[in-house]
This record gives C-alpha cells, sequence and structure tokens, in this order.
C-alpha cells in the first residue's frame, strides 16, 4: 500500500486596495524603490497605525467566501521578531483572534489516473464525486513586509531593502491538511485564485507576488498492523509557481520517503507512546534519542530550488521563535455585527464551487467540462449560459467556448466581454452547423468569417457553403455511396442500423459537408429499405 | 516679564503694551541666563523661534485672526516629532534624527500661533522619574540646583518653574507630568487617555502615554490643554468627543464637592511635610464646603508592580524599532546583520532603557507571558475597576503627586527600585485612563515645592481644572518663583 | 491568550533569575551586555522581578485582561491615497544609503 501525503497550505493574498492596511502610500506594483513610504510603513519614532476600512471590508467578503465563520469580536496583535524587511520589527497581524475561522474551500478533486475509489467520510476533507473540500483553520488580516534585494555590485556585502511593500495589506489563509496529493495542492490553489479573483479580492498573481504559498508536508507510511507511521513535518517555502507547488510536492513526498527508508531504525525511532488519531486511523510520531531520552523530530524548513528541481533543507529549529505575541496598544479591536455580513454575502454572487455544480445539473456538462467553463470566471459563464439560451447544445457551445473562442480571445488579447463574435451569433452558427449538417473543418472556416462581424446565415452565404438540399441531386449521391458499399449495405440488413453511419459519412465527404444531416438520414433510410 | 504667567503675557499682547517679538527676545535671554545652571534645554533655535515671533506680530498688525497661544513662547519636551528639527528622546540612538513631520500637537500649537522655544532635556525614551537618565545631561531643580527636577519631562518642568518659558509640553506615561510639576512648584496635567493625539510622541507605554500642559497656574495649563486636545484621525486610540471649554468657566466653584482621600496613599513612605501640606490643603476645600471622606483604593499597592509589567512589555516592542536601518544610531563596527542590531542598540541605549527593555521583553516571552503580561492587565482592569467605583461617589480623588520633595541628584540612581516607586500616587491614573493634576501647595522647611494631586473620571477635564482652580484662588502657592 | 511552556523552561515562582537567563532575554531584545552589564542587569531584574512576583498573590478569576485604557472599537479610515514621502526625505535619516534603498549587512538565508 502506498504511503499517503498530507499537506497543509499557507497562502497569503495582497488585497486590491489602493493603500497600505495601515497608512495612505500606494500600494502599485512595481513603483521606483522606496517612493511609496511615509513615518507610518517606515516606523518612524511617533508614526501611528489605522486601519484601513474597505482592506477589512475584502477580507470579510474573502472569509465567507471561503465559508468561514466569522468572529463578532477581533483583535490586532504584534508578532515581534528583526528583520530589515521589517521596519517596526514587528509585524502588525493576528494570533488568538483572528477575524474568520473554521471554514472550507470545494477543489474539483483531480483524480489521478489509476487512482483507486475514494471512500465517503474518510479522513481530512470529504470526497463526493468528483469535488472534494479542503478546510480553512483560519483566515486573518496582517501586513506585509518590506522586499530585500542581494546588492550584486557591492561585492556582496551588502542587502539592499525597498518599503514599498511595507504595509500592504495581506490575507493570510491557512488550509487543514486535507490536501493529499501534489496535483491536489495545484488545485486548490488554482481555486483559490478564481475565487478570489471573481470577488475582486485579490488578483492572486505569483509572479507579481499578490498570492505566495507555503506548503507543509508531510507522509504517512502504513505498517502492518494498520497503523502509519508520519514523517517529520517540512514547511516548504520559495514556490513560486502552481506548477511549482506541483512539483516540489511530489518530489518532497518521495524524498521523505527515501529519508523514511534510509532512516528508519537507525536515527529514527518510531515513538509508540506519541500514538494520535488522524481520520480514521492511528499514526505514531519519529523521535530521536538525545541525552537518552526520545524528542520528537522538530519541523523542518525546506526552500524550493526551482531551477534544480529540488527541495533543499535549511535547518530543523531546535526553538521556535518566540513571537511574544500581545495586543497593539495603537489598534483598538473590531466588532463584526450579523446584519453587515448578511449584506456582504448577499453581494458575493455565484461562487465557482456553486457554478460548476450548477453547469453539470442545469446543462449536464460532464465535471471536467463544467471546470473548464467555470475556470474562465463569470463573464464567460455567462457567454456560454446565453449562447445555451438560444437553444444551442450545451455541450457544443461548450466546445466551440473553450477551445475556439477561448483561442481568439487570447490570440487577441481580448476578454469575453471584448469578443468579436456574440453570443447571439454563435449560438447561430450552432445551430446552422447543426441544420444544415456542416462538417467541423466547415464550420471552422464559418467561424473564422464571422470574426469580421459577419453573422452565422451571411458568413455561410459569403463562403458559398451552399447547402445540398435538393432531393434528386442528394437522392443520386446517396445511390452512389449505396453502391459503393456493400458491407455496409449488407450490414445493415442485418440489424445493425448503425452501419448507415458508413454510408452517411460516404455522402456527407461527396457533398463536401454541404447536405443537411437529417435530410441525407432520411433519404438515405429509405432508399436502404427499399433494397432488394 | 519672565516671571508672568500665560494670560498676562496674553493681556500685554493684546493691549499692545509688548510685542511678541519682544516677548521671545526675553524669554530668550532668560534661556541664556539661567539655563547654564538649570539644564532645561537641549535645543534652542533662537533665530526661527524669533521668526514666528515675527509673523505672529505681522499677522496682528494686519488686523488677521490670532490663535489662542499667539506669541506665547513654548517649551516643547524633545520627545515630540518636530519637522526639521532634531528630536532626540534624550538618546544617543536618536541623537541626529531629524524627523520629516511634525507631531500632531505641534502642528496644532502653529495652528494657535504659539512659538516654538525649543526642546527640553527628559529621561532617555521617557523612562524615569528624576531627568537623571538622559544621555545629553541632567536637568536641575531651579528651587535646589542640587536636586533632581522630577522626570521625566524635567526639562519641560525646570524650564517653566525657573521662567525661561512660560508654558511647557510634556508625556505622562506613569507620572512624568504631573511628578516634575510637584517638585518644581508649578502645575502639570495629564490628560485622560486619548483626549490628545499620541501622532508624534514617540512611544514608550502607547496605552498609557499622553501629553499635556505645564504652566504657572490653572488657567496657562488650561489654555495649553485646549489647544492642543482634540480627536486625530491619525491617531486611532484618540476619543472622538469633543474637548471642552473649559476657560469661560474655569472660575465657576464645583458645588456641591465631594473629595475621596485614598487612605492607602498615607503609609510608609510618605514623607512628613508632604502629608501635612496635603492635609492643609484638604483643609481649604472644606472650608469652601467640600465634603471629603477616606475612600479605599484597596489594588493601589499593586499598581507600580503592574505599570512595570505593562509599560515596559509595550515599550520593549516599541523601541524594537531602534535598530540602525531606517534611522538612528548605526555602531561603526559590527560583524553580521544581528551584530549590527545588538551593537547599534547596545551603544545607543542607556542603563535604564536596557532595563526596561528585559524586563518587558521577559514578561512577554514565552512561558512567561501568562504569569507576569497578562496577569499584570488583568490587575490593571481591577484597579480601573476601584476608580470606577470611586467616582460614583466622588467628584474627585485628592491626595500628594509624590511622597517625597525633590531628592538630591545621585540619591537613587543605583537603586531602581526605589526610583520607581516615587511613581507610586500617579502611576494609577495612566493605568486607568485618568485625568490628573498637579498643583502646588506648600513648601518643605528647605523651601522645596509640594504638590497636590487632584483626580478625576475619564473624560471629567472641566470638573478637574475648576475643582484645581477652586484651591488656587484661596491661596498663592503657584504666584511663588525660585530665586536665581 | 496563552503561550505553550517550551521544553525545559524553569517555573517562574520558585527560582530566581539566572545569568542564563539574562542573557537569552539580551539575545530575543537584540542587545549586546558587556559581562559587567550582565552581571548587573541580572541583579536588577531579580530584585524587579521579585518585587512584581507580588501580583501572583492577586486573586484575578473571571477578571478579563484590560489592554487598552479606554475600551474603542471600529475606528477605520477610508481607502484614499495620501501624499508619501519623497525617497530623499524617506531616506534622510538612514544610516547608510545605497541608490534608493538602505543598506543593511548582507542577510544569507
Amino acid at each position: 500500500m502506498e504511503y499517503r501525503i498530507i499537506i497543509g497550505l499557507e497562502t497569503h493574498v495582497q488585497l486590491l486596495t489602493k493603500t497600505k492596511l495601515f497608512c495612505g502610500c500606494s500600494t502599485r506594483f512595481g513603483l521606483p524603490p522606496n517612493s511609496a513610504t511615509c513615518p507610518v510603513c517606515i516606523g518612524m519614532p511617533g508614526s501611528l497605525p489605522v486601519m484601513n476600512g474597505p482592506a477589512f471590508q475584502l477580507a470579510i467578503k474573502a472569509a465567507l467566501a471561503l465559508n468561514c465563520q466569522i468572529a463578532p469580536f477581533t483583535k490586532w496583535d504584534r508578532k515581534n521578531y528583526y528583520y530589515p524587511d521589517l521596519p517596526k520589527n514587528y509585524q502588525i497581524s493576528q494570533y488568538d483572534l483572528p477575524f474568520s475561522h473554521d471554514g472550507w474551500l470545494e477543489i474539483p478533486s483531480p483524480v489521478p489516473p489509476h487512482a483507486p475509489p475514494l471512500e465517503g467520510g474518510a479522513w481530512g476533507g470529504r470526497a463526493r464525486g468528483d469535488t472534494k473540500r479542503i478546510g480553512i483553520i483560519r483566515a486573518h488580516l496582517e501586513e506585509d513586509a518590506g522586499k530585500m534585494l542581494h546588492d550584486e555590485q557591492g561585492g556582496g556585502r551588502d542587502s539592499l531593502v525597498d518599503l514599498n511593500r511595507a504595509g500592504t495589506p495581506l490575507l493570510e489563509i491557512v488550509s487543514r491538511p486535507d490536501i493529499t496529493s501534489p496535483e491536489e495542492a495545484k488545485a486548490y490553489l488554482e481555486e483559490i485564485r478564481l475565487l478570489l479573483r471573481e470577488i475582486e479580492v485579490s488578483d492572486c498573481e505569483m509572479q507579481e507576488g499578490s498570492l505566495r504559498c507555503d506548503a507543509n508536508i508531510n507522509i504517512h507510511v502504513p505498517q502492518d498492523d494498520g497503523s502509519f507511521i508520519a514523517t517529520p513535518l517540512v514547511e516548504v517555502k520559495n514556490l513560486n509557481s502552481f506548477r511549482g507547488v506541483e512539483r516540489a510536492m511530489k518530489y518532497e513526498a518521495e524524498r521523505q520517503f527515501g529519508e523514511y527508508q534510509r532512516k528508519l531504525g537507525n536515527e529514527w525511532i518510531v515513538d509508540h507512546t506519541a500514538g494520535r488519531t488522524f481520520g480514521d486511523y492511528t499514526v505514531l510520531p519519529i523521535g530521536q534519542m538525545k541525552n537518552g531520552q526520545l524528542i520528537a523530530v522538530s519541523k523542518a524548513t525546506a526552500g524550493w530550488n526551482e531551477r534544480r528541481e529540488v527541495t533543499e533543507i535549511q535547518r530543523r529549529k531546535e526553538e521556535a521563535a518566540d513571537y511574544r505575541y500581545f495586543p497593539d496598544p495603537d489598534l483598538v479591536p473590531v466588532k463584526v455585527d450579523a446584519a453587515a455580513l448578511d449584506r456582504v454575502r448577499a453581494e458575493l454572487g455565484e461562487l465557482p464551487a456553486v457554478q460548476r455544480a450548477r453547469l453539470q445539473t442545469q446543462f449536464g456538462l460532464s465535471p471536467y467540462d463544467a471546470g473548464v467553463l467555470a475556470h474562465q470566471g463569470r463573464a464567460l459563464v455567462a457567454f456560454f449560459e446565453s449562447v445555451a439560451a438560444q437553444g444551442a447544445d450545451p455541450k457544443e457551445a461548450c466546445n466551440w467556448i473553450a477551445n475556439d473562442l477561448l483561442q481568439t480571445l487570447n490570440e487577441r488579447k481580448v476578454t469575453i466581454r471584448e469578443s468579436p463574435i456574440t453570443a447571439a451569433a454563435l449560438g447561430e452558427l450552432i445551430q446552422e452547423v447543426k441544420t444544415s449538417g456542416l462538417n467541423k473543418q466547415r464550420a471552422r472556416e464559418v467561424y473564422a468569417a464571422m470574426l469580421t462581424g459577419l453573422g452565422a446565415k451571411d458568413a455561410i452565404a459569403k463562403l458559398g457553403f451552399k447547402v445540398v438540399a435538393d432531393e434528386g441531386q442528394l437522392l443520386e449521391i446517396i445511390r452512389r455511396a449505396i453502391a459503393a458499399n456493400p458491407k455496409a449495405v449488407a450490414d445493415f440488413e442485418k440489424g445493425k442500423t448503425k452501419a448507415a453511419d458508413a454510408i452517411k459519412g460516404a455522402v456527407m465527404r461527396e457533398t463536401k459537408g454541404m447536405a443537411k444531416m437529417e435530410q441525407v438520414q432520411g433519404l438515405l433510410l429509405k432508399e436502404l429499405e427499399g433494397q432488394p | 516679564m519672565i516671571e508672568c504667567t500665560a494670560s498676562e503675557l496674553l493681556h500685554l499682547l493684546a493691549t499692545g503694551a509688548t510685542t511678541a517679538e519682544a516677548v521671545t527676545q526675553t524669554f530668550l535671554q532668560s534661556i541664556r541666563d539661567r539655563d547654564p545652571r538649570i539644564g532645561a534645554f537641549l535645543f534652542v533655535d533662537e533665530a526661527k523661534a524669533l521668526d514666528q515671533a515675527r509673523a505672529v506680530d505681522a499677522k496682528r498688525r494686519r488686523g488677521e485672526p490670532l490663535g489662542p497661544l499667539a506669541g506665547i513662547p513654548i517649551a516643547v519636551k524633545d520627545v515630540l516629532c518636530t519637522a526639521g528639527m532634531r528630536t532626540t528622546c534624550g538618546s544617543k540612538i536618536l541623537q541626529n534624527f531629524i524627523p520629516p513631520y511634525d507631531a500632531t500637537v505641534i502642528t496644532k500649537l502653529k495652528q494657535a500661533d504659539a512659538v516654538l522655544l525649543g526642546k527640553t532635556n527628559m529621561d532617555e525614551f521617557a523612562m524615569g522619574s528624576s531627568c537623571e537618565n538622559s544621555a545629553f545631561q541632567v536637568t536641575h531643580n531651579p528651587w535646589d540646583t542640587n536636586r533632581i527636577p522630577g522626570g521625566s519631562s524635567g526639562g519641560s518642568a525646570a524650564a517653566v518653574a525657573s521662567c525661561q518659558a512660560p508654558l511647557a509640553l510634556g508625556s505622562d506615561t506613569g507620572g512624568s507630568i504631573r511628578l516634575p510639576a510637584s517638585l518644581c512648584g508649578i502645575v502639570g496635567l495629564k490628560p485622560s487617555y486619548g483626549r490628545v493625539s499620541r501622532f508624534g510622541l514617540v512611544a514608550y507605554g502607547s496605552s498609557l502615554d499622553q501629553i499635556g500642559p505645564f504652566a504657572h497656574d490653572v488657567h496657562g495649563a488650561a489654555l495649553l490643554f485646549e489647544a492642543i486636545a482634540g480627536h486625530d484621525p491619525r491617531d486611532s486610540t484618540s476619543v472622538q468627543q469633543p474637548p471642552p471649554r473649559i476657560l469661560p468657566k474655569l472660575d465657576e466653584p464645583v458645588q456641591p464637592l465631594t473629595i475621596g482621600v485614598p487612605r492607602e496613599y498615607f503609609g510608609d513612605g510618605l514623607d512628613a511635610e508632604v502629608a501635612q501640606a496635603v492635609r492643609a490643603a484638604l483643609k481649604v476645600y472644606a472650608d469652601l464646603g467640600a465634603i471629603i471622606n477616606d475612600v479605599s483604593l484597596p489594588h493601589t499597592r499593586y499598581a507600580v508592580a503592574t505599570y512595570y509589567l505593562v509599560a515596559t512589555a509595550e515599550a520593549s516592542s516599541n523601541l524594537a524599532r531602534y535598530d540602525g536601518v531606517q534611522y538612528g544610531h548605526r555602531a561603526a563596527a559590527f560583524g553580521d546583520l544581528v551584530d549590527m542590531y545588538c551593537k547599534s542598540r547596545g551603544e545607543g541605549f542607556g542603563k535604564e532603557v536596557k532595563r526596561r527593555i528585559m524586563l518587558g521583553t521577559y514578561a512577554l516571552s514565552s512561558g512567561y507571558i501568562d504569569a507576569y503580561y497578562l496577569k499584570a492587565l488583568k490587575v490593571r482592569r481591577l484597579i480601573k475597576n476601584d476608580f470606577d467605583k470611586a467616582f460614583t461617589q466622588y467628584d474627585v480623588i485628592v491626595g500628594p503627586t509624590s511622597p517625597t520633595p525633590a531628592f538630591k541628584i545621585g540619591e537613587k540612581v543605583d537603586d531602581p527600585l526605589a526610583m520607581y516607586l516615587s511613581d507610586i500616587y500617579t502611576i494609577s491614573a495612566n493605568l486607568a485612563g485618568l485625568p490628573g493634576i498637579s498643583i502646588p501647595c506648600g513648601f518643605t522647611k528647605c523651601n522645596l515645592p509640594i504638590g497636590l494631586q487632584i483626580l478625576a473620571a475619564p473624560l471629567a477635564e472641566e470638573k478637574l481644572l475648576r475643582v484645581a482652580r477652586m484651591f488656587e484662588k484661596e491661596t498663592d502657592w503657584h504666584t511663588r518663583r525660585p530665586k536665581m | 491568550m496563552s503561550a505553550a511552556n517550551p521544553a525545559g523552561r524553569p517555573c517562574i515562582t520558585t527560582m530566581s533569575l539566572s545569568t542564563d537567563q539574562v542573557r537569552w532575554v539580551a539575545h530575543l531584545a537584540r542587545l549586546e551586555l558587556s559581562e559587567a552589564e550582565l552581571t548587573a542587569l541580572t541583579r536588577d531584574l531579580a530584585a524587579i522581578v521579585e518585587y512584581v512576583n507580588q501580583l501572583q498573590s492577586v486573586n484575578t478569576e473571571g477578571i478579563e485582561p484590560l489592554a487598552h485604557a479606554v475600551e474603542l472599537a471600529n475606528v477605520f479610515r477610508a481607502d484614499e491615497p495620501a501624499p508619501s514621502l519623497p525617497v530623499d526625505a524617506a531616506l534622510a535619516n538612514a544610516p547608510q544609503r545605497k541608490d534608493d534603498f538602505y543598506a543593511v549587512p548582507a542577510v544569507l538565508d
């Protein structure tokens, strides 16, 4: 039996505000160094923080979208540690009374190709067919630190500090360790990004640093007696892309298993006295002997090296940092009232998980197709629904949008709102293709012509794709096809009605896709039945 | 002129008997004459002060409206940020720090057309009760230059007491305005917490700090208080309630008046002469018809311990920013980053500051925070509850400001705990956020001033000042000036 | 609010402050102390800690901590930009400046 992977993700997203969390400096990305700072975010003597109201509102919105409980009373705490990018040498954050806790995020569960069926009510998240709920322990608000750069020119003796980013509002989202595969980790991040972009809380651009992620990972190795052994936890940092997260988790899980196999029985000793329940099984930790005592192996920090595609263990922290959290005396607590929350909830709109489910039930789309559409955002889903509303087959509509239309939008670097083809026009195209029996290649040519602004019928006319409708003409072609396909005819007479498709295909080929499917079908059947 | 009160000066200016420039010149001369013996000022910008004074005169000539402090020279404790002017907090670590911004109260002083004389000496980062902890100089008590003026706003108190300025600003975290006012024989007011904006006040104990006025008389204190009080959107802890207009009502006695006298304040450690002066002061109130009763504030004896955990915990975090990165002293020689931090701070901070940072860090550290910091916050609530209860029955609480008159320079400098106990009567008001005032109420046989402390309920400055004025009207302690 | 007591920390009521503890606190506070300072501080702090220990005898059951002298709530500002300091003003007090950055000894993770 394979080892189980346990991942918890800690995600920081920058909120979409104009100004910082505690002062009016701009949060715009890419400004000249130290040009967006003031006495407050520099941490000058005598400066005081004042909370950005809309930032708090955005945080509430995000927490509600993550199905969290919102604390009726929340406060701000100082997290004390020394670092050059932290001007006050404390970060204003939240410690024991975060503004939200105990939520969940439903993600489309990426089922690995040969995975065994997931058990309902399994440990960690609940799996329900093609989705999975990842628990959220808490989401809280805090200020960002500045940026440090290494001074290449100065002989590497100095580091350089830019405080533009210091004070930017960050939402920290801590997931439960419910993520059980590298693919799931990537899916979780993609869903966070989709959700928070849709409700306009954050850009979630990992390249710009508006979404950052650290992963806590270990593995549970099954034993013969049904218990599991847990490897020591590793926190993986320096994850810079979703793909990188997936690769890093895959690498680290394997690395931990290798380390487990090497060290168990030597350096690493199972602590049989410290078993605990994890979901529906027992897990035992690993310890090391120190001065005659079995001490748990502490958590390590590792950096993901993108270039070499390996994790590099930095050190095992013998002592956890002492942050000396205490309530910030310069800030007052926040009391949130239930009525205000109801208003925010009402304005959230349809969230991606709900949208995916509805696309499946209302339009019969597969989970995969529903996911593809939802992933593109509400505006595109609305476009799809508009196309479907005209009677177009939802699966067809989905294919056209997901393939051709998306490609067009990407090529032209426009959004669905600036689509050169309207929903009405696309609906028309789909109908025309259905009734005329145009094949895919022809249909694509029509589509291309429509990009100039023509409607479907006009485009077809312009291309001269005249549909062969004349019964006499069609019958001639049909008879030729029947004559050329004696085996198919014989099969048909034996009762294999599907054999007619081969003949129909031949007809469509000869008419270069310019015949109406139904007409051909009807005439063909009549002919076949009339055969001796 | 230098012995004039602020209101007397305002009168002279209003009637045209003198000009703002002449007033400023007079006080600048007083500084030149007297400060070599007192050491109240760290910096005086004569040119700037005269420019400001001349500008006020010009405004008056043009018939433009003038602020309530027009032409009055004011000394400012060096804990307040003044744009373009060095602000050191009495510390080597900020020796060359020039803030790019003004504290809110400084902006308000400018709007009131006051003249900024200079920055005054203080215990480093406001940590001290004697003004002996400044990195730069010791300030001497104008009544006896061998003695301390009190701290931490010793420079501001001494400046007013020695007639180098008619008004001054200080800050009070555990008694740092009231104590020096008492030891220097002048009036010192600590407003209710949140009354005056802390924006630009270099933080020591953020939940305790308040800025307040020094003056020769209650009127002067009220005048300066009105000019600096008010809600500030840049200070999240400043109260919304607009400050009361006290001056028009200042001479109205509070009648009926009930005074609570805490029995816990009259125990061991209280100097006999101080006790006697305070009792005599209470008799003055009794003769005015006030009802005076014993009151118990049972948690009084825990106040100093509570304060020295809460204030130092906050300070240990507030002072973490002094690390030689963005501003302030950076050591000349060091190894790596951590070494830079440790050396810069080790070199830049004085003994008392280090003591308090260490104590505060310890009180917040893992394994100790529950027993120390959190416990202190709970006792703090009990202390506040004591006052809340007392104020349901009494208008004000009256007692001595300081357990002793001014002690000799160097006397307690090696005994931190003894020094901390100087604050025993003043500290509770900071913990509970109450307004408090010290007014002169007598002298010892050695001609050392004795102060009377009056406390009122939060936001009750009007009542507080009127009660103080009642005493002042019947006595003349506040008219005495030291012979210099 | 509570913090876990890490393995090995002595119980406060029975032990007085040791030099090692003071050394650890000095590290947390990033303060370099000479041996003489360390000795003096250990003595001073031990006396002060003994003094503040009297709080242990106060009955605070059911009492909420009072972190703010005035109990306000919900103080916010609008998300409106305010002028930042020009770079030179921001960096004017910097002990070490390189171009438009604060320079510090290299930090290698």
